[in-house]
């Protein structure tokens, strides 16, 4: 028996992209296997570890927990949109660069897409915030010390920019 | 890990919603589905349609009066727990959903879904039977209001009826001169609650309501009781069992420092 399909459009990193999928497609898979954007990674698929959270509107949520289908309408950001165009890397990026923020890095683009948000609304975070920033993110590698120093770097750079800037 | 295949609507209004939900005995309400979602992907659950409510208007809404608080079927809990004026009117409500899940989690999972998921290890079902709170569910008969005590009737079960859905849930104001408190034990800031408790005292009367302890969300009578037997009172009238996260009598002393610590933190002033 073959399952009906639905037309889905996806807008993610800024391009819209038109599918045709089952319904029981998750958002994880659809951006890994049919859009070939495989920097989200899935690691419980049950909404646990946090691998595939990616930014709908701007807001964390966890890929492996939603359907395509119900993605209409939504601007979705994944890890491969967080840097320039011209590959520059972004604030978060060359914060976990600097840091060691990473290892074997399956973790990474959950992090990264958490702590840009996380950043947007609350630029200036204690320790105390920016560990509870990352709280609802699973490393199995780095004993997190330096994710967290990785969001206090980030948010640093920040603030250069903004005196920079002004 | 992936789910057997259903048929989708997304339907525009709550008549069609409901149209969708009578024409198949097999469908199922999709929320947030941060709770549906894992369900479907272990294949613990497999209907034949999911109705996806996200698309039905007016119903995102947090409003506020001098009653108390009225929260959308599809108000995700980082919203209710962002809304200032909802955490005046009702303090134990942004007291409670800071320990729901994660912030990724509460972006997407709505509170009256969880209300109506049932789960005894969910916060919410519990802050609403303290608070006395209500449902307000459409159907194919037309409205009804559900009392939070006439909500829960088993594990993980809730009275709705399959072609229902609830539109919105009512927490009450809390009265001039009442206090409430929350505090959990959880393995992780985020994680579900090993045990769970919330406070409501109101003058001379003390009710507390426990997450995570029976299997249905359960709130005690704990009125005229001393200080010093308040845990062992709530003890007498509750039933902790051993699961993976802990065992019993784990669960038990956990029920005995919470409920001394909520009680005196909503009694006395630090
Ligand atoms: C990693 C993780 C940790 C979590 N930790 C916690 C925690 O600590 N505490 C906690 O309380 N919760 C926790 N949750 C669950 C979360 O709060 C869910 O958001 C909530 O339980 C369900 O809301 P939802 O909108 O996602 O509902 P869905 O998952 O969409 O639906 C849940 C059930 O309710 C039904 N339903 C939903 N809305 C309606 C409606 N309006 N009318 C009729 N039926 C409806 C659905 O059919 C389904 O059966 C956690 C979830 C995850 C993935
Ligand atoms: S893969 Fe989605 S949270 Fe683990
Ligand atoms: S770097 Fe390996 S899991 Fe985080």
């Amino acid at each position: 028996m073959s399952e009906s399909l639905l037309d889905v459009r996806l807008s993610v990193n800024g391009v819209l992209h038109e599918l045709r999928l089952p319904a029981r497609r998750l958002l994880s898979d659809a951006l890994r296997h049919d859009l070939c954007l495989t920097g989200t990674h899935v690691g419980c698929e049950h909404g646990v570890c946090g691998a595939c959270t990616v930014l709908a509107d701007g807001r964390p949520v966890r890929a492996c927990l939603m359907f395509a289908v119900s993605a209409v309408g939504l601007e979705l950001t994944t890890v491969e949109g967080l840097a320039d165009d011209d590959g520059t890397l972004s604030n978060v990026q060359q914060a976990f660069v600097e840091c060691h923020g990473l290892q074997c890095g399956f973790c990474t683009p959950g992090f990264l897409t958490t702590i840009t948000a996380g950043l947007r609304e609350n630029p200036q975070p204690t320790h105390e915030e920016a560990r509870d920033m990352i709280a609802g993110n699973l490393c199995r590698c780095t004993g997190y010390q330096n994710i967290v120093k990785a969001v206090e770097r980030a948010a640093e750079l920040g603030a250069q920019q903004e005196v920079e800037g002004s | 890990m992936k789910p057997a295949p259903f048929d989708y609507v997304r339907p525009g209004s709550l008549d069609d919603a409901l149209a969708a939900l009578s024409g198949d005995p097999g469908a199922k309400v999709l929320a947030g589905g941060q709770s549906l979602v894992p369900l479907l992907s272990m294949r613990l659950a497999a209907p034949s349609t999911l109705v996806d409510i996200n698309g039905l208007p007016g119903l995102d809404s947090v409003e506020v009066t001098d009653d108390g608080v009225r929260v959308g079927a599809l108000a995700r809990h980082a919203d209710v727990l962002a809304h200032d004026e909802a955490a005046r009117v009702q303090p134990l409500l942004r007291l409670a959903l800071s320990h729901v899940a994660h912030a990724t989690i509460r972006n997407r999972g709505t509170t009256v879904g969880s209300i109506v998921h049932a789960d005894a290890a969910a916060e919410m079902p519990v802050v609403l039977r303290l608070l006395g709170g209500s449902v307000d569910v459409a159907g194919p008969g037309g409205a009804r209001t559900v009392p939070a005590d006439e909500l829960y009737v088993g594990p993980l079960e809730s009275s709705l009826a399959h072609d229902e859905i609830a539109t919105s849930a009512f927490f009450p104001a809390l009265a001039p001169g009442a206090r409430v408190a929350f505090a959990e034990i959880a393995r992780r800031h985020g994680d579900y609650a090993l045990v769970g408790a919330a406070a409501l005292v109101d003058g001379d009367t003390v009710r507390v309501g426990f997450v995570s302890v029976n299997d249905v969300p359960t709130v005690v009578d704990l009125t005229g009781v001393a200080t010093e037997d308040l845990g062992d009172a709530a003890l007498a009238q509750l039933d902790p069992t051993d699961d993976i996260h802990a065992t019993a009598a784990y669960r038990a002393q956990l029920v005995r420092v919470l409920t001394a610590r909520v009680v005196r933190e909503a009694t006395t002033d630090e």
